[in-house]
């Protein structure tokens, strides 16, 4: 079970989560409720570079497209393929689908803590 | 004098006051005086309906109806069963817009994935879109789906139809690719030439060929398929519809790609418009594909319906990150194409496709017994390209006959070093043994 | 029902080719070896099914159709009758000049007319839809500054109300676009405007009447502008029914304009197209424009500096037939059609806004929008609830969700070509629903009860995507 005052959030609506220099980057449930019914995702590929606070990939629902953006920059170790399948896992299990695996992380966006963030969108 | 608005001056008035306005002056004055212009605009009188007959009847006259046609480069005369027009002529298929609202467009929404059904079986591939303009802007969309961001040169066939390459190379201006024309010897794709040029080519993305080519040629598409996947590149077919009641469907050659104009399948020659591109692929690039996507889902009760799909790839969901801008296609021609391969079903899709051959193939053996050699030596089906010691001449002639004969190609299309004309002969089922001997004994009298 | 290979059976059908009589010869190449799985049915059976789709059909002839934005006008028959007439159904794209005289002169007809119309110098009819109009238009834009030298220019101002074939006509041009805000009239927020102009401005695409259904008041102070900056105009003529005879676009400054003869002048649409997107431009654009163009009934020519060609031949030629036979009964009155468009659209307005939000509430064009917002908010009844409850009283549903600025949009198109009983039948229907929305908001959710499928799982269709009829 992911704990979820461990993660971090970003304005933009990402959750970011730490294993070691290894950062995992996904949508908040917050994010998912907003969007509806996913579809569909968009995802770099390995080795691409990120950067804190530009898109990196996007999510589709039957009639909109939003951009996911990045809460870290970094290069990306690897993307979750599970995602590509089947993009309802999002809707299910925001904090279990993590979208990137991003290492050499050198520089984050602000971010907030749960409380925070609860507070933000709450 | 004509007019389409129903309500009268009076009513009009009598509106404009119900809801405040004096008169019409006066519900314009939220446009700027100065960007009104001043007067009526330098157009004629309205006419009557009888008088626009008359008129339009006048300018459809003064055009010359061949009764006999062996010119195709890109436009068939083929018979249009009467079905089609009966059934495309009907209103509801007419007059309706784009299926936005799926629970009272089902009609439209069906018939579109029965044509995609119908497209993706005679290409041999796993899906089709609802339709795009034309073979040629196809053509050029299809060389667009192939782009990722390291892949990007695009490479054509020296033997694809000048038109086709030409709008490839203006869609190409855009977006800012490069296109690279891989030359022709003896009529086909110069294969030692391609292999070099993808080598060569980190960046190629993908090679598109014409099947048959442009010269009538039926290329060793399996060779240029295998060249062009080993080198990493995406393999694009353009594609007679009707030639693949015979040939290999592109599906079987390992295409990724198949493109081509519809216009054989149920549509008139129309002066060239509008015509009907068709677009097939593997579903890997589904998420690639350019314009609608027709698909199958249920009701609210379970029942089977039909809606516009995968619609986050289109430019009113994703704008500027659109796969394409299209927007319009050509739905009612992809109806009339549904309608056609309905009606000849299975059979007469082998049988058109046997007798364009046949007669060609006659018609290339007439010409050869008269000295009109072929250019090339390469397999054909309804097009053949001949020498002709005065095309001008010949063209004249059977033109005073009522026929319209091939179309004379530019010098230097043919590499066998004849120092004559060339004329690109095009038959199909509606060219008669009668029709084709008529040529030829005009020919012998012109030489 | 069933599909058409449901009702396949094999070895029905009918003949259609004959016998051949020429020995039979087939290529000495690859043959396929899969058939291609095409309906075997009866020719009664096939009309009696494609009967059975159009009855799940509609179109403007069934009924009011006002989708915002489209321009569902009458299709006059007498249109239809002229583009079946042989003479020009019958003629093959590569015959020589000589022989088309009529078709040529029917395209330079019509190109003088659309002249008039629009203010411009000249006319290309390669596009075969909107988007390729626009598409053409932005390629002429580029010809322009790079036959200059002007290679920094890559920049396309869009507004945020814009249709969202402007942006991505933009990348296929090789522009980045470059959104400006409205301003809370609806219209272009001329600071932000100013603020985007630059030397990297390769012009502003920009539709007038906008997509909120106004004419911009600053109309020629933002032509001036993006001038100024070394720009050009680009006017998306989507909606120029509403100022036909009434404003011309060159006059007000704009450079080039697409124009949709599907929606302003009057052929039909199909279900989908063919359309017809003519690109009319300035003297100046003259010398880029694409297409092989027969002016003197001799010869084909093209412009020195072409960008080259659209589609494979003239365009879609039988839908300009139809738009020039339209002209012609029209004539000088064009002017008639957008006041009649803007009357019903201001009458329907009026006769809603006490109950309905209406985003942007002034005169508008041809075309209005209410943002259900506020109502959705309370009810959680949507525009699209709103929708599919106008399906169960017999209307075509406006346009919704555009444009984007515009929450819960739902935009209204009634054109021209309705009677005043049609628009107060619709008013009724709206009033009703409205009524309906706070007595009995499921009822409105629930909608439609009476078409041939109830509301579709669109999630579905997009999550497993099936997009083909399998075989067994």
């Amino acid at each position: 079970m992911i704990d979820l005052k461990e993660l971090k959030y970003s304005r933009d609506d990402e959750w970011l989560r730490y294993e070691g220099d290894v950062a995992y980057v996904g949508i908040t449930d917050y994010a998912q409720s907003e969007l509806g019914d996913l579809v569909f995702v968009n995802l770099p590929e390995v080795d691409d570079e990120v950067v804190a606070g530009e898109p990196f990939g996007d999510v589709e629902s039957v009639k909109a497209v939003a951009d996911v953006i990045s809460p870290v920059s970094g290069i990306v170790l690897e993307v979750n393929e599970d995602l590509l399948d089947d993009a309802s896992l999002i809707n299910s299990d925001p904090y279990g689908s993590w979208f990137i695996k991003v290492g050499n992380v050198s520089g984050e966006v602000e971010l907030l803590t749960a409380d925070e963030y609860d507070e933000y969108r709450g | 004098m004509g007019t389409f608005i129903p309500n009268t001056r009076e009513e009009q008035l009598k509106m404009l006051n119900e809801i405040g306005y004096k008169d019409f002056d006066d519900l314009f004055k939220v446009i700027p005086a100065e960007a009104k212009v001043k007067g009526d605009l330098n157009l004629p009188e309205g006419l009557s309906e009888i008088e626009v007959d008359r008129k339009v009847q006048g300018l459809a006259d003064k055009n010359v109806v061949f009764r006999s046609i062996f010119r195709g480069a890109g436009a068939y005369n083929h018979y249009v069963p009467s079905a089609v027009d009966a059934i495309a002529g009907k209103e509801e298929f007419v007059t309706a817009y784009t299926p936005y609202q799926a629970e009272i467009s089902q009609g439209i929404l069906q018939s579109i994935f029965e044509y995609q059904t119908m497209i993706a079986e005679i290409t041999g591939m796993d899906i089709a879109n609802a339709s795009m303009y034309d073979g040629a802007s196809a053509a050029a969309e299809a060389c667009w789906m192939c782009k990722d961001r390291k892949h990007s040169t695009i490479y054509v066939s020296g033997a694809l139809d000048e038109r086709i390459l030409t709008v490839i190379n203006t869609y190409s201006f855009g977006r800012g690719s490069k296109v690279v024309v891989i030359p022709a010897k003896e009529g086909v794709t110069d294969k030692d030439a391609l292999k070099k040029a993808l080598a060569d080519d980190p960046e190629a993305s993908c090679f598109l060929m014409q099947y048959p080519n442009f010269y009538g040629i039926i290329e060793d598409a399996d060779e240029l398929c295998k060249i062009t996947h080993d080198a990493g590149a995406k393999f694009i077919m353009y594609c007679h519809p009707l030639a693949l009641g015979a040939l290999r469907s592109p599906g079987e050659v390992g295409a990724d790609i198949a493109v081509g104009e519809g216009q054989p399948l149920g549509l008139g020659l129309e002066f060239g418009g509008p015509y009907l591109g068709f677009l097939s692929t593997r579903n890997e690039y589904m998420r690639q594909i350019p314009g609608r996507l027709i698909g199958e889902t249920v009701d609210t009760r379970g029942e089977r319906g039909f809606v516009l799909t995968i619609q986050a790839r289109e430019q009113h969901i994703r704008r500027e990150k659109a796969s394409s801008n299209i927007c319009s296609n050509e739905a009612w021609c992809a109806l009339r194409a549904g309608i056609y391969l309905s009606t000849i079903g299975p059979k007469g899709y082998e049988e058109v496709a046997t007798l364009c051959s046949s007669k060609a193939h006659y018609m290339a053996a007439e010409l050869e017994k008269i000295g009109m050699k072929r250019c090339f030596k390469g397999e054909f089906w309804n097009e053949f390209a001949t020498t002709c010691p005065d095309a001008d001449k010949l063209l004249a002639a059977l033109e005073a006959k009522g026929i319209l004969g091939g179309l004379k190609l530019c010098c230097g299309c043919c590499d066998a070093g004849c120092d004559t004309d060339c004329i690109l002969w095009c038959c199909t089922e509606l060219n008669t043994k009668e029709d084709i001997d008529e040529v030829i004994a005009i020919a012998k009298e012109v030489f | 029902m069933k599909l058409i290979f449901e009702k396949s059976i094999p070895g029905r059908g009918q003949d259609i080719f004959p016998a051949c009589d020429v020995p039979v010869a087939m290529p000495e190449a690859p043959l396929r070896k899969a058939k291609a799985h095409l309906p075997e049915i009866s020719e009664n059976e096939m009309g009696r099914h494609y009967t059975a789709l159009a009855k799940r059909a509609h179109g403007v002839n069934d009924g009011f159709y006002p989708l915002g934005s489209c321009t569902m006008k009458h299709n006059p028959r007498i249109n239809e009758k002229m583009a079946a007439l042989p003479g020009f159904t019958k003629l093959h794209p590569l015959q020589p000049a000589h022989t088309v005289q009529g078709a040529n002169e029917l395209i330079g007809e019509l190109e003088k007319f659309l002249c008039e119309i629009t203010g411009m110098a000249g006319v290309t009819f390669q596009p075969a839809a909107g988007a390729h109009g626009e598409f053409t238009g932005l390629l002429l834009i580029k010809a322009y500054h790079t036959d200059r030298g002007d290679t920094e220019r890559n920049e396309i101002i869009v507004p945020d109300a814009a249709h969202g074939t402007n942006p991505a006509s933009a990348t296929m041009a090789g522009y980045k676009t470059i959104v400006i805000k409205s301003n809370e009239n609806g219209t272009v927020d001329i600071d932000d405007l100013k603020a985007h102009l630059g030397p990297k401005t390769a012009g502003l695409m920009l539709t007038n009447p906008n997509t909120v259904g106004l004419f911009d008041p600053n109309i020629m102070e933002i032509t001036r502008l993006v001038h100024e900056a070394g720009g050009l105009c680009y006017y998306d003529g989507a909606n120029l029914n509403a100022v036909i005879g009434i404003v011309r676009p060159a006059d007000i400054g704009f450079d080039v304009i697409h124009m949709n003869l599907h929606k302003t002048f009057s052929t039909p649409h199909g279900g989908g197209g063919p359309g017809s997107g003519p690109c009319a431009y300035k003297d100046f654009l003259a010398p880029f424009a694409p297409g092989l163009v027969c002016k003197d009934g001799k010869e084909y020519t093209r412009a020195e500096k072409s960008i080259g060609n659209m589609t494979g031949f003239y365009g879609n030629f039988l839908v300009m037939v139809k738009a020039y036979t339209y002209l012609l009964t029209i004539g000088k009155d064009v002017h008639t059609l957008a006041e009649n468009a803007v009357l019903n659209a201001n009458y329907m307005q009026e006769k809603l806004k006490d109950i309905y939000p209406i985003a942007f509430d002034t005169t508008c064009m041809h075309e209005f929008v209410i943002g259900l917002d506020p109502i959705y908010r309370k009810t959680h009844v949507s525009a699209l609830d709103v929708a599919k409850a106008l399906l169960d009283y017999g209307i075509h549903p406006p346009t919704i969700y555009f444009p984007l600025i515009v929450h819960e949009a739902l935009m209204i198109e009634p054109t021209e070509t309705e009677t005043k009983e049609t628009l107060d039948e619709a008013i009724t229907a709206f009033r009703e629903i409205y009524d309906r929305i706070f007595n009995a908001p499921e009822s409105v959710q629930q909608a439609p009860q009476t078409t041939p499928v109830l509301r579709l799982d669109d999630t579905k269709a997009a999550r497993e995507p099936h997009l083909r009829y399998d075989f067994d």
